[in-house]
């Protein structure tokens, strides 16, 4: 009676097993791809890939590139030789990637800073102080946070025509300091915080400031992690807001200028991808974590 | 001496809890107002205007026109051929991202080994930005693709899937790869949450494991459902990223998504057309995230409080 089951068993954690590692190479295997194309020579690449990206480059030049093209495209994990060149090339030898990448910067930092800080202390106002002024406010903060990038993107184009910012970054970074997704994951981590605690502050004689400062911020030390790595994600990722906001193409992010890679240089774009990827990925793992507890506690809608 | 009778204020204002004190609501004001500030100048304020221009017929003008722009706009073949698509696209991938994220989320609360890693893995697309991956897409679902050899392989003929009736598959594959992580995340959080006790009432009542999935779990899991619901609708607006990376400004018709439609129409700065186009997409948002809360209010019910 009792070993059949015990089999079904061995047999349902084997079968489940290979599910899972089915799905995890195919999560990961577009990136490991993309790292490992990284580390070919041009050469190699064009071999691999040429029957893909020399297509492009003949009707843009109407001329045949000579090199040898493999008939078929050739995905391969390991390279034939680990070459550095791409990265010499990128990181040496021509700037414009680079620019770009502090582009990417510029824009992405200081929004996670400042729109943290603007959050916390409205996120400390709705923790602290209700009413049904404050509920209709935060109502109106979810519903914006609910709305997708072609509703918002029109506002905010206005408000930056307005105040001449148009094609400078700011257009991009004050729509980003005030966006309110920050405020609602921290209003959720501080209602947390014991109300005691708060209270028995106020007896000590502290001052709202204080309260703040010294205790609901440091308490939500952790989550301000969480909300900073989201956040952090998010910009770092925008395609949409440099494409409106700014015309120059100079002051784009990396994120939108990676595509615009001339495909004769198929390798040494995996390189630019990868450089890019290397901050998130970094972050992620030391920052796991906090990751998933911010991600877990964005989670019930109501409360 | 005004010391020692501070307590006792403090004491009586906390009994009238409704009401805050002046100081309060000073207080409260101080730390909203930054924020509350630039909200209401970035979104709010234009968003009226917004709707202003979409009632006028030009910005020089400003005559009333009322609903001629919106009618204009619904007629307009590019709005519906992105719309139609957008459309398309969200229906078919929203509720795939909602069940096979659940099902990821099932898979790793089973007692298999490796399971933070196998959590790490499922989650790291959401690290990659979708400007370092387009280019593997594109090695891999080209017209000489890595995926075509593989479909080629198997005798069949290959595919364009960048320019065809196929490309929404495409990038539904992509969309769920970069999303099922985050919503897995949000899944598992709530299982977790699901009280044991219930679970193993049911467990004696010998209740099956489809059973106690279908009557207990599901039921405790339908506001994270909602939420994951609305939260790749967001997302699946965002899927115009990837398409843009790959197929840039005027792609293969059924890969014309609603952000390319404002695009285009930034760069003619027709606000008119811009300002109904936005006002249209979040009534529809709206009504769809609306008709979400009351169907999940009907169906999670019997849990609350």
């Amino acid at each position: 009676m009792k070993k059949p089951k015990r089999r079904r068993h061995i047999f349902k954690k084997i079968l489940l097993t290979a599910v899972a590692f089915l799905f995890a190479i195919s999560f990961l295997l577009p990136t490991i791809l993309t790292i490992a194309n990284s580390f070919m020579s041009s050469a190699e690449i064009n071999t691999n890939y040429g029957v893909i990206f020399n297509q492009y480059k003949e009707t843009q030049y109407g001329e045949r590139n000579t090199d040898y093209v493999a008939e078929k495209v050739n995905l391969k994990f390991i390279p034939d030789m680990v070459d550095l060149s791409q990265y010499s090339t990128v990181l040496l030898k021509s700037p414009e990637y680079l620019l770009k990448f502090w582009n990417s910067v510029i824009l992405t930092v200081p929004i996670v800073i400042f729109q943290i800080i603007i959050a916390l202390g409205a996120a400390y106002s709705f923790t602290r102080f209700r009413g049904r002024l404050k509920e209709i406010i935060f109502f109106l903060y979810v519903a914006l946070m609910l709305m997708p990038f072609q509703v918002t993107l029109v506002p905010n184009y206005l408000v930056a025509d307005w105040l001449h910012i148009l094609d400078t970054r700011w257009s991009i970074m004050l729509p980003g300091f005030f966006a309110p997704f920050s405020v609602y994951l921290l209003t959720k981590f501080m209602r947390r915080i014991p109300n005691s605690l708060i209270e028995a502050a106020k007896l000590d004689g502290a001052n709202e400031w204080q309260i703040f400062s010294r205790i609901c911020v440091p308490l939500c030390k952790g989550s301000i992690a969480s909300v900073a790595i989201l956040v952090f994600i998010d910009y770092w990722n925008m395609v949409e807001q440099p494409l409106i906001m700014l015309s120059d193409a100079d002051k784009h992010p990396l994120s939108v200028f990676l595509s615009q890679i001339n495909t004769g240089e198929v390798g040494l774009a995996f390189a630019v991808a990868t450089i890019y990827m290397v901050p998130t990925i970094l972050i992620f793992l030391y920052g796991e974590e906090y990751l998933v507890d911010g991600i877990s506690y964005s989670g019930s809608v109501k409360g | 001496m005004p010391e020692e009778q501070m307590p006792e204020e403090e004491l009586k204002i906390s009994y009238k809890k409704p009401k805050m004190s002046k100081k309060d609501r000073k207080n409260a004001v101080i730390y909203l107002s930054p924020s509350l500030f630039g909200v209401l100048l970035f979104f709010v304020i234009p968003f009226f205007v917004v709707i202003y221009y979409a009632l006028v017929d030009n910005p020089i003008n400003h005559e009333f026109v009322w609903f001629d722009n919106f009618i204009s706009i619904l007629q307009n073949s590019s709005f519906q051929q992105a719309a139609k698509n957008t459309a398309t696209f969200s229906v078919v991938a929203v509720p795939l991202a909602v069940v096979l994220s659940l099902g990821m989320a099932m898979l790793l609360e089973q007692n298999i080994p490796m399971r933070s890693q196998f959590r790490t893995f499922f989650l790291s697309p959401m690290m990659v930005p979708v400007a370092s991956i387009v280019l593997i897409w594109q090695v891999l679902f080209d017209y000489h693709g890595a995926i075509n050899e593989f479909v080629m392989n198997l005798g069949a003929s290959p595919i364009d899937w960048f320019k065809s009736s196929y490309s929404q598959i495409v990038i539904v594959i992509l969309f769920l790869w970069k999303n099922l992580g985050y919503n897995m995340i949000l899944f598992m959080a709530a299982l977790n949450a699901i009280p044991r006790d219930v679970l193993e009432v049911a467990t004696l009542e010998s209740a099956t494991e489809f059973q106690k999935f279908w009557y207990i779990k599901l039921r405790y899991l339908s506001s994270t459902i909602l939420f994951v619901a609305i939260l790749s609708l967001i997302n699946s607006f965002k899927v115009f990223r990837e398409v843009y990376l790959l197929t840039g400004d005027y792609p293969y018709d059924t890969l014309y998504m609603l952000q390319h439609f404002m695009n285009n129409t930034f760069r003619s700065l027709d606000y008119q057309k811009l300002s109904a186009a936005a006002i249209i997409m979040a009534l529809v948002m709206c009504i769809v995230i609306g008709l979400l809360f009351i169907v999940e209010d009907k169906f999670g019910k019997d849990v609350e409080g």
